[in-house]
């Protein structure tokens, strides 16, 4: 859609974009540019020259046991926390939307999750589930079970995703809690007059009708939960124990940073670029559906 | 609600009550574990009602940092003004830059429009995490590393504010135009006097979302900022954790914690309106 009345004159609206262009190639397309460049080249151990190596730094990753589990990885963590925080919002959303007075309340309730880091989100869980002093892993010790997420994979694994989930469902909460409202009680009416119970309406009209911006969320959701994680990670387990929670982004991080293995860091962000590149495509064409005007 | 039914309206507000408390209970545990002292932390099981140091840690928090153990004797207090600079220098950064090139593509026809917009709408959805090694080069290379300008611009290259408003400018009647231009307004007088004005909602909306972008920042930060001067209190927190068999001084951590909620929540709550309107609107 465009304007029909429009202002005269090219000087001016280039200025007018110039600031938000000039930041775009300095801290954008220059730095994702020279990812694609870094990536076909493999620095010497003593980083004085790099070699040309082509896609061999790609094709050195795709063979390499630590990155394919890291991509397994990745997959089970955004399922895990995007499937869990979607799936808590809706319930929450669901019971709201049944209430006539008092759902604002509830939403004041639930929603300022969203305001907390995900690096402070993982201190909180961390604290709770801390070996030493945490009051759930004393409880669970009590009950009999070890807790130990420094040593045990699968336990680190389970925290991380419930620390991501959580500050998770606000969100998720509101986008529900705004679709639900938005269907027309009309036809919910209707479906009750004829009989139909509340989970049969729910199955049969109210997800149906949800499905838009459920999948608009799981978009979002794991989206988030390929980056945004970053902080409960770093915070919680750093990727340990044994890289058992170490998402791509964070081998990014670790491999850049840390072990300062360039190459192969540029490659990695390669690869999650086109991800995000895809995951942007899908959600474009699901906005191009969504706007009406 | 449909039918009325006692047990189900009971119910109702029974799984919206737990649901709550799932949300509050590692909040209300942080905040217990501020007010007590050392020991009731490293012998559990923690008490489940606040203790009477409160004053004691969070002025220590603040004001001289923890007492003893790893990340020790650093001042909160400078940490969050390094965040409310970052988070603010975000958002206004932002909303300017993002109002001026809407408004252009708007409201003008110049040479490389599509070209541009493109090139702009590309940045959206991607992270700086993606690119992050090559942005700290550049950063680095332009002597910006501990300080403000680092950590502000790299944030400030995305298209979403762009996008938003690019959309709330459409949907303003042509007619408001054709009576600036007929009454012979300059296009930035248009653009104080009346674009601006009836922006201001969108404008409230987006600095809730950008704010808390903003002050929730992490791993920039602990990327750019080597000098303790310049780190954020989010990103500072971890540094105060041990990793091994170190000791942490849990009431002045959990007292930071609090701190660096505090203010984004406060945004949350006070402006929940807006926040709303901006979450739903700007799609993240």
């Amino acid at each position: 859609m465009e304007k029909r009345v429009f202002f005269k004159g090219w000087w001016l609206p280039a200025l007018l974009v110039a600031p938000q262009l000039l930041i775009s190639f300095v801290f954008f397309f220059y730095p994702s540019g020279q990812a694609i460049w870094n990536s076909l080249f493999l620095p010497d151990p003593f980083g004085l020259k790099t070699e040309f190596v082509g896609l061999d730094n790609f094709r050195f990753l795709l063979s390499d046991p630590y990155y394919l589990a890291s991509f397994k990885t990745t997959v089970i963590f955004s399922t895990a926390v995007s499937v869990s925080s979607m799936a808590l919002g809706l319930y929450l959303a669901a019971l709201a939307d049944r209430l006539i007075k008092g759902a604002g309340v509830y939403q004041t309730l639930l929603i300022w999750p969203y305001a907390i880091a995900p690096a402070i989100a993982g201190v909180l869980w961390l604290f709770m589930f801390n070996g030493n002093i945490g009051l759930a892993s004393y409880y669970l010790k009590a009950l009999g079970y070890e807790w130990n997420h420094t040593l045990k994979g699968d336990q680190a694994m389970f925290l991380v995703i419930l620390a991501s989930s959580w500050g998770r469902i606000s969100y998720n909460f509101l986008f529900f809690l705004a679709g639900l409202q938005a269907i027309p009680k009309s036809i919910i009416e209707a479906a009750a007059i004829d009989g139909a119970s509340f989970w049969k309406r729910f199955g049969t009209i109210v997800i149906p009708l949800l499905s838009p911006i459920t999948f608009f969320l799981l978009v979002v959701n794991i989206v988030y939960a390929f980056f945004d994680t970053f902080g409960v990670i770093h915070t919680i387990t750093s990727g340990g124990p044994e890289q058992s929670t170490t998402i791509l982004v964070y081998k990014v991080f670790s491999d850049g940073f840390v072990s300062q293995d360039l190459g192969s860091s540029a490659a990695q962000s390669v690869i999650l670029l086109v991800l995000v590149g895809i995951l942007t495509v899908i959600q474009f064409k699901y906005i191009e559906r969504k706007v009406h005007y | 609600m449909v039918e009325k039914k006692r047990s189900g309206y009971w119910l109702t507000h029974l799984g919206l009550i737990l649901g709550v408390l799932f949300i509050f209970f590692p909040v209300w545990l942080t905040f217990v574990a501020s007010t007590v002292t050392q020991d009731a932390i490293i012998y559990p099981p923690l008490p489940m009602l606040p203790g009477t140091e409160f004053f004691e840690n969070y002025a220590n928090a603040l004001f001289r940092g923890s007492p003893e153990g790893y990340g020790a004797k650093v001042p909160v207090i400078k940490m969050m003004m390094n965040s409310a600079i970052m988070a603010i220098g975000i958002t206004v950064g932002k909303i300017i830059i993002s109002l001026l090139s809407a408004f252009a593509f708007v409201y003008f026809r110049f040479p490389f429009r599509n070209l541009c917009f493109w090139l702009i709408f590309i940045t959206l959805m991607l992270p700086v995490e993606v690119r992050i090694v090559p942005t700290y080069e550049v950063v680095a290379n332009l002597n910006l590393l501990n300080s403000y300008t680092g950590l502000i611009f790299p944030l400030i290259a995305s298209a979403t504010a762009t996008f938003l408003f690019r959309q709330f400018f459409m949907t303003i009647p042509d007619e408001m135009v054709e009576a600036a231009r007929m009454d012979g307004c300059s296009p930035m007088r248009f653009f104080f006097d009346i674009l601006v004005p009836i922006s201001k909602t969108n404008i409230a909306a987006l600095f809730v979302i950008l704010f808390i972008f903003g002050w929730n920042q992490y791993l920039w930060p602990l990327l750019m900022t080597t000098d303790p001067d310049m780190r954020t209190i989010v990103m500072a927190i971890d540094s105060m954790i041990p990793t091994g068999d170190d000791y942490a001084h849990w009431p002045t951590v959990m007292a930071t914690a609090m701190l660096a909620m505090v203010p984004p929540v406060i945004v949350v709550i006070s402006m929940q309106k807006f926040f709303v309107k901006g979450l739903l609107e700007s799609d993240k």
